[in-house]
Order: C-alpha cells, then sequence, then structure tokens
C-alpha cells in the first residue's frame, strides 16, 4: 500500500517553506527531519512534556499533537527563530543563560517558545503569574527555580533594557 | 628544542596587566548555553537525516515463552529494510548481555540477550528488530510481525520474589541474584544488650530517572575502512565501545563512541551495551547503511530501567540520649528481571544508610531478588535515598520513643569532625573501604536548624493548629561517597592560535561541564575562560575513560584536567623561559601571556610558546617559521627534540584516588497537609551542603535544586505501578507524576565547604545530593504533621487519607509525643 502524499507549505521562523509529507506526518517530525529545525525536540510524543512546543501565528502550540498538513497557511515559529535576525538572542535567551534556567537544554526550546508568548501578553508577571505561566512544561533538571528566575528576568529585559539582576524568589 | 635569541613577541613593550580574577569560584554562566538556548544542540535524534531507522516488537508479557515469531506480513510494508530474531545474532551477539560488575556476592547474577531468545522475563524486554526507510515504516512493520506467546505467572512485588512460590529464572532458587551480609562488632547482640530497643518495617517504592530525552543510538559503518562510529545518548561512551567492539568482534581502535548533546541521564544511561547499542552498530555493518534508533516514551518506561524499591526491616538498640549501641538492618531489594548492573543499588544502600553517624556495633544484610519487572539501575542517589529513609526513620522513631528533640537525638549520634578520616569498617559500593575523609557534621545540622528555624517551629506547629491547619517539619541528614575511582584522564593542548583545547573522557548530562572544566584550565594556565574549548565523551579524543555517574565527573576528571592543565603549564614555562632567556620559576602566566614577574615587559603568547615546542621542518604560517630548522638560533649540540621530551605543548593525566570523597548535607522541610483532603502542601524546604570547594556555584546549586524536585517526585508523587500480571499501568507521562513548577518548592541553600584531602581541587561531588534525603524528610515532616508513624513512602494524598481513617480507627498507634506520652528516658541514663 502506498500513502498519499501531500505538498505542502510552511511559513516558518518567516521563511516559506515546503515539504512532501503523508498525511499522518506529526509537524514535530516534519520540523525535525523533513525541515532540518531540530531545535524542536521530542519528549513524551503524547502532549504532556511541552519541549516540542512552538508557536503557531504566536500562540504555543504542541506540535507533537499536530499534523503537519494541518499547518498549512499558519505561521510558525521555532526556538530557532527566537532570535533577531542580526542573531542576538532573544530576551529569553539571554535571561535563561543569566539564570541558569537550563541544564540539559533538551526541554528548554518549549520553555522559551512558552515564555517569549507569554510575556507579549504578561509583560510584568509577577512570581506566582511566573511559575503559573511555565507551569505546563516539564523540566527534570532545573527544578524550575531558576526558569521562574528567567521568566521574571527576560521581562525586565523587556521592559527596561536593565541590567539589574532579579532577586532570589521567596519561598511560597 | 634550544632557542638562545628570543622571537619577536618578546621585543614587544608588554603593558602590565592586573592578575585576572579567579575564574573557579566565579558563577560564570555556561559555554554550552549558548547553542542549547538558540535551538543549535545536537542531540541524538538530531543526527543521521538520512538514516534507516528501527523500532522493536516488545514483549507484551511479564513472563513467557516465545513459542513462534511471523514475519511474512509485515514483507509488504514500504519501506521495510529487514527485520531480525534471535535466530539472526552470530557470534557473541547471541551470547547474553555482560555482567557489568561482577561482585562475590552476585551469586545469581543473570543478564538478557540483545532479543529474547526463548523466555521474556518483563513487559517490554524487546523481541524483534524491525530496521526501515524511516519510524512509521518501521512501526507499520511491527503491527505486521505476530509474536506467539505461551504466558507464564510472573512474579511482581518483593514479597512475592521472596516467597518464590514462582521462579523469575528457573535456575536461580528463591529468586536470589545476590546475598551480602556486612557487620562491625556484634549487632544483634548490641541490640539486645541496649537499654532501649525498636522494630521498625519500612517500605520504599519504585521511581526511575525519567531524563527529558530517551536512549538512543546512531551508528555510521565506514566499509572501505573498516571502521564504526557510534553516536549514543550514554552516560559512559568508553563503555559503550569497549562493548560493542567486543560483542561485534572488532579491534577496539576501529570502534568510536561519540556522545552527542544528551538530554538528562540520571543514571539510566550508565548502563551499557543496551540490546539496541549493540544491535544498531550490528545493523548498520551488515547493511553498510547509518541506522538510527530513538527511544520514545513508553519504551523508556518498560525497557529501560527503574529503581529505589526495598523493604526494610531495622532493629536498633539505643541508650536514654537516643545513641545507637546496635543497629541490624534486613534489606530485601528489587532488582528487577535482571542484574546488568549488578548489586550496586543495595550495595550503597547498606554502607550510605550509616549517613553522618556512628552506630556503634552495626550488621547489614540484604537479598537482591528477581522479579518480572523492568530491571533495576543506579537513578540519582543510587541506593542511599533508600538507605537515609532507613537511618532517619530510625532516627526520628528513637526520638519519639524517648520524648526527645529529634535533632539533639541525630547530634548525639554524629560523628565529630575531629574523628575525621573516620573508619566504618566495612567496603563501599568500589570495594575499597568505607572511610570519611572530611566533613564537620554538627556544623552542617547547626546550620540547618538555623536555616528553617528548628527551635521555633513548635510554637509555629501550635499555633497553626490552634487556626486548624496542620503542618509539620522534618529533617533528614546524609553523607554521599563522591567521586569514586578507578580513574579519569584530563588532556589539555594548547594550540600555535594561543587557544587551549581540553578533552576528557566521561560524558555530560547537563552538568556544565564544558564551564566547570574551562574554569579550572583557566586558573591552571591563566587564559581566559573563553580561550578554553572543552571535549567531553569523545572517544576520539580520550580513549581511557569510565563514566559520569557516582557524582564523579568533577571530582575525577576536574582533578585529572587540573593536572594536565600544570603539566601544560610546566612545559610552557620551561620553553618560553628557554626563549626569554628568564628561569621558569621567576615567570608567571597571565591571559595568556607568559612573562617575566620582574619585567612583565619580557614575555611571549603562549600561542607562540606552542609554535616553538613542536620543531618542524614545513613552516605552515608565518609565525611557525621560528620552529623551523633554519628558524632562531638552534643549539646544534642538541636534538630537536630532547631526550625524554615530546613535541607540542600539550600534556595528558590521569587522576585515580585511593577512595571515594565524602560529600555531606542536611535537608529539612515544613510541609502543611490539608485536614480535609490530606493535599500535602511543601511550605519550606531547606538545604545545607558541603560538597567542598564550589568551583562554580550557580552550577552547584542548580544541580541541588533539580536534586530536590527529583526527591519531591519520588517522596510525594512517582511511582511505577505495576498490577499482579506484571503490566505497568502508568507509562506515560500523563499517569506517572513528576513535579511542574507547581509543584516544585523554592530550595533555600546554605553551603558548607570543607576542602577535600583526596584530591588537588579539594572538591567532592554534588550531582547527586539534592535528591538523596528528600524522602527521608518528608517522611518525618509528614509524620510530625499528623501525629502517627509513616513507614511507607511514596505518599500521595489519597494514601495519607486512608492512613488517617486507619489511625482514627485504631489500627495505627499515634506517636508518643502526641498521645501524651510521659518522656520515657530515664533519668539516670540521661547523665553523659
Amino acid at each position: 500500500m502506498t500513502e498519499q502524499m501531500h505538498e505542502i507549505e510552511l511559513r516558518v521562523n518567516g521563511v516559506l517553506r515546503t515539504a512532501t509529507v503523508p498525511s499522518r506526518r506529526l509537524l514535530s517530525d516534519c520540523l525535525r527531519h523533513d525541515l532540518g529545525l531540530t531545535g524542536t525536540h521530542v519528549g513524551c510524543e503524547h502532549g504532556v512534556c511541552g519541549a516540542c512546543t512552538v508557536q503557531i501565528d504566536g500562540r504555543p502550540m504542541r506540535s507533537c499533537l499536530m499534523f503537519a498538513v494541518s499547518a498549512r497557511g499558519h505561521e510558525i515559529t521555532t526556538v530557532e527563530g527566537l532570535a533577531d535576525p542580526d542573531g542576538s538572542m532573544h530576551a529569553v535567551q539571554q535571561a535563561f543563560r543569566e539564570c541558569h534556567g537550563l541544564q540539559c537544554g533538551f526541554c528548554t526550546p518549549g520553555f522559551l517558545t512558552v515564555i517569549a508568548a507569554y510575556l507579549r501578553d504578561h509583560p510584568d508577571p509577577t512570581e506566582a503569574e511566573a511559575r503559573e505561566a511555565i507551569g505546563g512544561n516539564l523540566c527534570r533538571c532545573t527544578g524550575y527555580q531558576n526558569i521562574v528566575k528567567a521568566v521574571l528576568r527576560a521581562a525586565r529585559i523587556l521592559n527596561e533594557g536593565t541590567d539589574a539582576p532579579v532577586a532570589e524568589e521567596a519561598p511560597r | 628544542m634550544t632557542i638562545t635569541e628570543a622571537p619577536p613577541a618578546a621585543r614587544k613593550k608588554a603593558a602590565p596587566e592586573p592578575p585576572a580574577p579567579r575564574a573557579v569560584g566565579s558563577p560564570l554562566p555556561r559555554k554550552e548555553d549558548l547553542r542549547l538556548v538558540m535551538g543549535e544542540g545536537r542531540f541524538l535524534d538530531d543526527l543521521g537525516r538520512d538514516a534507516y531507522e528501527a523500532a522493536f516488537i516488545r514483549s507484551p508479557h511479564a513472563r513467557a515463552r516465545v513459542l513462534a515469531i511471523d514475519i511474512g506480513p509485515a514483507l509488504g510494508v514500504e519501506g521495510l529494510i529487514a527485520v531480525y530474531t534471535y535466530q539472526d545474532l552470530p557470534g557473541r551477539l547471541a551470547e547474553p548481555l555482560p555482567m557489568l560488575i561482577p561482585h562475590p556476592g552476585l551469586t545469581h547474577g543473570r543478564t538478557g540477550y540483545p532479543l529474547a531468545k526463548e523466555y521474556v522475563n518483563h513487559v517490554g524486554e524487546a523481541v524483534v528488530m524491525v530496521v526501515a526507510r524511516d519510524r512509521y515504516a518501521a512501526e507499520d512493520a511491527c503491527e505486521k510481525i505476530t509474536v506467539e506467546y505461551e504466558p507464564l505467572p510472573p512474579v511482581v512485588g518483593i514479597e512475592n520474589a521472596f516467597r518464590a512460590d514462582e521462579l523469575v529464572h528457573p535456575d536461580v532458587p528463591g529468586n536470589v541474584a545476590g546475598h551480602v551480609v556486612q557487620e562491625t562488632g556484634d549487632a544483634r547482640a548490641a541490640v539486645a544488650a541496649a537499654p532501649y530497643s525498636l522494630e521498625l518495617h519500612l517500605d520504599i517504592e519504585r521511581s526511575a530517572c525519567m531524563p527529558m530525552e530517551g536512549r538512543g543510538v546512531f551508528a555510521r559503518w565506514d566499509v572501505a575502512d573498516g571502521s564504526l562510529r557510534i553516536y549514543s545518548s550514554t552516560q559512559t561512551s568508553s563503555g559503550v565501545r569497549a562493548a560493542v567492539a567486543a560483542k561485534l568482534e572488532l579491534p577496539l581502535l576501529k570502534v568510536e563512541c561519540v556522545t552527542p548533546d544528551v538530554g538528562g541521564g540520571f543514571g539510566v544511561k550508565i548502563v551499557h551495551p543496551w540490546p539496541e547499542e549493540v544491535l544498531v552498530p550490528w545493523v548498520a555493518r551488515l547493511l553498510d547503511h547509518e541506522v538510527k534508533w530513538t527511544e520514545d516514551r513508553r519504551e523508556h518506561f518498560i525497557s529501560s530501567a527503574h529503581e529505589r524499591g526495598q523493604l526494610q526491616t531495622v532493629r536498633v538498640g539505643f541508650d536514654g540520649r537516643g545513641r545507637i549501641l546496635g543497629l541490624d538492618v534486613d534489606i530485601l531489594h528489587d532488582n528487577g528481571a535482571y542484574t546488568q548492573y549488578g548489586l550496586i543499588v543495595p550495595l550503597i544502600t547498606s554502607t550510605q544508610l550509616l549517613g553522618p553517624y556512628k552506630p556503634g556495633a552495626y550488621r547489614v544484610e540484604f537479598r537482591s531478588l528477581y522479579t518480572n519487572t523492568v530491571m533495576v539501575t543506579p537513578y540519582r542517589g543510587a541506593g542511599r535515598p533508600q538507605g537515609v529513609y532507613a537511618m532517619e526513620r530510625t532516627m526520628d522513631s528513637i526520638a519519639d520513643h524517648l520524648g526527645l528533640d529529634r535533632a539533639d537525638v541525630r547530634e548525639a549520634n554524629l560523628i565529630r569532625p575531629e574523628e575525621m578520616p573516620y573508619d566504618h569498617g566495612l567496603l563501599f559500593q568500589d570495594g575499597r573501604p568505607l572511610v570519611y575523609d572530611s566533613g564537620d557534621f554538627p556544623a552542617s545540622l547547626d546550620k540547618i536548624k538555623k536555616l528553617v528555624g528548628w527551635d521555633e517551629f513548635a510554637a509555629y506547629r501550635e499555633q497553626a493548629r490552634a487556626e486548624g491547619r496542620r503542618v509539620g517539619i522534618g529533617l533528614a541528614a546524609y553523607v554521599e561517597g563522591t567521586g569514586v575511582g578507578p580513574y579519569e584522564g584530563g588532556h589539555v593542548q594548547i594550540e600555535t592560535s594561543g587557544k587551549v583545547y581540553v578533552a576528557t573522557g566521561l560524558t555530560s548530562q547537563g552538568q556544565g561541564h564544558e564551564t566547570v572544566f574551562a574554569q579550572v584550565v583557566a586558573d591552571e594556565l591563566g587564559v581566559a575562560v573563553e580561550d578554553v574549548t572543552v571535549t567531553t565523551g569523545d572517544t576520539r579524543r580520550m580513549g581511557y575513560a569510565v563514566g559520569t555517574f557516582a557524582s564523579r565527573a568533577a571530582v575525577m576528571s576536574g582533578n585529572a584536567i587540573a593536572l594536565a592543565a600544570r603539566g601544560v603549564r610546566d612545559k610552557a614555562l620551561r620553553i618560553a623561559g628557554e626563549a626569554l632567556g628568564v628561569a621558569p620559576r621567576k615567570l608567571e602566566i597571565v591571559q595568556g601571556v607568559v612573562r617575566s614577574r620582574d619585567d612583565p615587559a619580557v614575555s611571549i603568547p603562549l600561542g607562540t610558546v606552542a609554535v616553538l615546542s613542536n620543531p618542524l621542518r614545513y613552516a605552515f604560517d608565518e609565525a611557525s617559521k621560528a620552529a623551523t630548522q633554519f628558524g632562531g638560533t638552534p643549539d646544534h649540540s642538541r636534538p630537536p627534540v630532547a631526550e625524554g621530551d615530546e613535541p607540542g605543548l600539550e600534556a595528558r593525566e590521569f587522576f585515580s584516588p585511593p577512595r571515594a570523597t565524602y560529600a555531606n548535607g542536611v535537608h529539612a522541610v515544613i510541609v502543611e497537609t490539608d485536614p480535609e483532603t490530606a493535599e500535602i502542601t511543601v511550605l519550606r524546604y531547606c538545604v545545607v551542603h558541603d560538597c567542598g570547594h564550589l568551583l562554580n556555584p550557580m552550577i552547584v546549586e542548580g544541580q541541588v535544586h533539580g536534586g530536590v524536585a527529583q526527591a519531591v517526585g519520588g517522596a510525594l508523587y512517582e511511582r511505577m505501578h505495576y498490577d499482579e500480571s506484571g503490566q505497568l499501568l502508568n507509562a506515560s507521562f500523563m499517569d506517572f507524576l513528576m513535579p511542574y513548577a507547581s509543584e516544585t518548592p523554592v530550595v533555600e541553600i546554605d553551603h558548607l565547604e570543607t576542602a577535600s584531602p583526596m584530591n588537588p581541587l579539594g572538591i567532592k561531588g554534588a550531582g547527586e545530593a539534592g535528591v538523596i534525603p528528600g524522602t527521608a524528610a518528608f517522611a518525618s515532616a509528614i509524620e510530625d504533621a499528623e501525629g502517627f508513624p509513616i513507614t511507607k513512602m511514596p505518599i500521595q494524598p489519597c494514601e495519607l487519607f486512608r492512613l488517617r481513617q486507619r489511625f482514627e480507627a485504631g489500627e495505627i498507634p499515634p506517636l508518643r509525643r502526641r498521645a501524651g506520652a510521659p518522656n520515657n528516658v530515664d533519668e539516670e541514663l540521661c547523665q553523659p
């Protein structure tokens, strides 16, 4: 049996890309293996861990729960597309590095895409809100403490361009 | 080589540079983050875009005989390349996987085959390997293949394994893989003779490492060269290389193993070779095509490894101050279906159980038992969380029995700093004496009491109770043998560009080795951290290595690299001294330039020293002309490379300490339990941690945060839910509850830095510490909040709820301190 293939056009990180995929091809596999954008990672294949999160029209979505053909006509942003065109880091990427918000780095692209979208709508989160914002992503390395810190730090960079460090989070 | 005339570089007038600040001890941002946050990391499944992909048919039965395999229906699947079963395996591939750690106590060690031979012994065991153009096609083919099984009654659970009505392996009597007894003094007599004694029955369940990236292997066979390159998401590239070379009967020198970025390990990836790690390279050679296998999450649950499950019986004798006089511990350990990683976990439990305490006489006996479940191999902490749980539950019980403060009972049993080094008279997991090298345990305990507000808590608890709230405090101390041998190596090379390249053989899974080791080298050599590039886990760069486990990377590789850097430094000073006409002892290296201490203008960059270190026939650029036979003013009385010397500005050193070095710490946690729903909330989590000198405090604290998160998971949420037929019912992230940010507390940390005398950098391992005492501390705190003993962990709200019901029905006795029991201490016995 030969599978029916679909020619699809996807706009990924501002660039029009084409791929030929069967209808069952997951968006995560298409991005990673057809388009070579391996920054998006797959941690559970069932939509729980959030490592595969990309932005679809600016909103965070699990690319392992979406077919590539369903992404036709939508604007996709992966971790590779967060930085400025000149290659300088997005505030969230910079904050993750400054705050040690990552260890192995496998879950990180999912956090970065989630947080970048979140901060666009919530430019000045409290600590509790920052923690809530990352509540749908799993990380097995960091214990989240420095990720929360990185959310606040990124907000500050975006809002003020200040270099003042973020205070330690108080026990809840 | 001797050059009597200084090269041009030395003539430049150098401005005196201020001494660079030390890199070691600074919270430097990590070098590896530059690629990882940009999506430019390279993990296993990011490689091999054109590789064939493998998928496996795995046993759906916990115990069964494989009767027949019908691959016929799969043959029409588009994209199918090949199907393999046990019958196809040649030579040594058809033998059982290696028994990695033979131990005299492992009397009945058993390992599986790469593909099941006749029997399967757990759900998830690989039976058929399918290779196809991509994973989709490979899984299509798997669905078409039928395997006929004769199901056999499985052995699930420690009690069933011990009862041994059924045997996992018919030739292993009693299901006992190994049995070890260690004893110092006559513990049973000491317990019997003690003024007070107690017996505890404790239970701790399975969890698992669950790195966000599963296992994976990608192999490339070079038919012209007859060589194999393996990429594996492993914690030991040298181990994988040796095992695959042996299995495929290839010379070691024709096999390379490269570890790419690894998405977490936490222990599970130290096991090797996995069936897939030998099968994928074998097939790559057979098909002369790149082949890859990437583990999916369900496979990770049912075919990798778990940890933690034990039943413990503790008999303890003590005096009126709570000092332990005799401790007699029996452990039943569930090792799953196989013992590929030997008895390491129960060996560590049985020795590290002692923690910072001196128990008088001690006897420990464990049996490691087979069950028809996924095998048990080290998970961060590696048996220590169970040992600390046993010891700290015992401390709390003693305190409650005597009506004493829990911290005071611990204090009374601590080894004092002046007793270091302290020899327990036992053998540790590495077969070497259990001798603590350093630590100030009373200071650690004192610090945690202050940090958490121990002495003020009783008043807070009463106040909360008056408000209808239940809060409790718990604490737990541990000692962790870190940096076990046998060795690691470091290679440091300064290139003519002045850049420094460092290699060590062990691997990285997020610990920041590229940064930390660069910090070490920067200080040793006097170069900028930015100029140092570190490679780990690549057998092309360092063939001799052991692996990343047991909180050993910083201790072992850090010190090996420091020693190698010192070797390079000595050589650089010698060559520069000859070039500058200055005695080496009067030279220093500052920001990559060797200069005279007396006159910084007399200087030579390290890159130029590297040029001079390698006598050349052929110049390759302007600078290298100075090293050719007609460059400089050679001393014709000596050979270009002196006897005993080698060309190049590089050095390789190995670090091999006689024993482990012991880190320690204490955790304290405050919980609130909901009086109605039994929900358990963490109010505060405090850590005091002593890992000697901190190489990068930011990274050490990150390790502690992550360890604590796993401790929270292990204490309150995570378990492997096997049913009686050996099916793992919660093999997904939907059902196996790992903590999200909403479940993970903020960790408050205080450090103590007692330097290790066991290594040049004075450091101890830090990777596992965060997870070790968590379960014990939570049990202590929940017990304190509830007023009845907690003896089974992890504990979820539903279990706490049921315990409350049983407590109210009188089936569980209250803690004595809640029952209003009189102080049980005989005043006379209290006298010191």
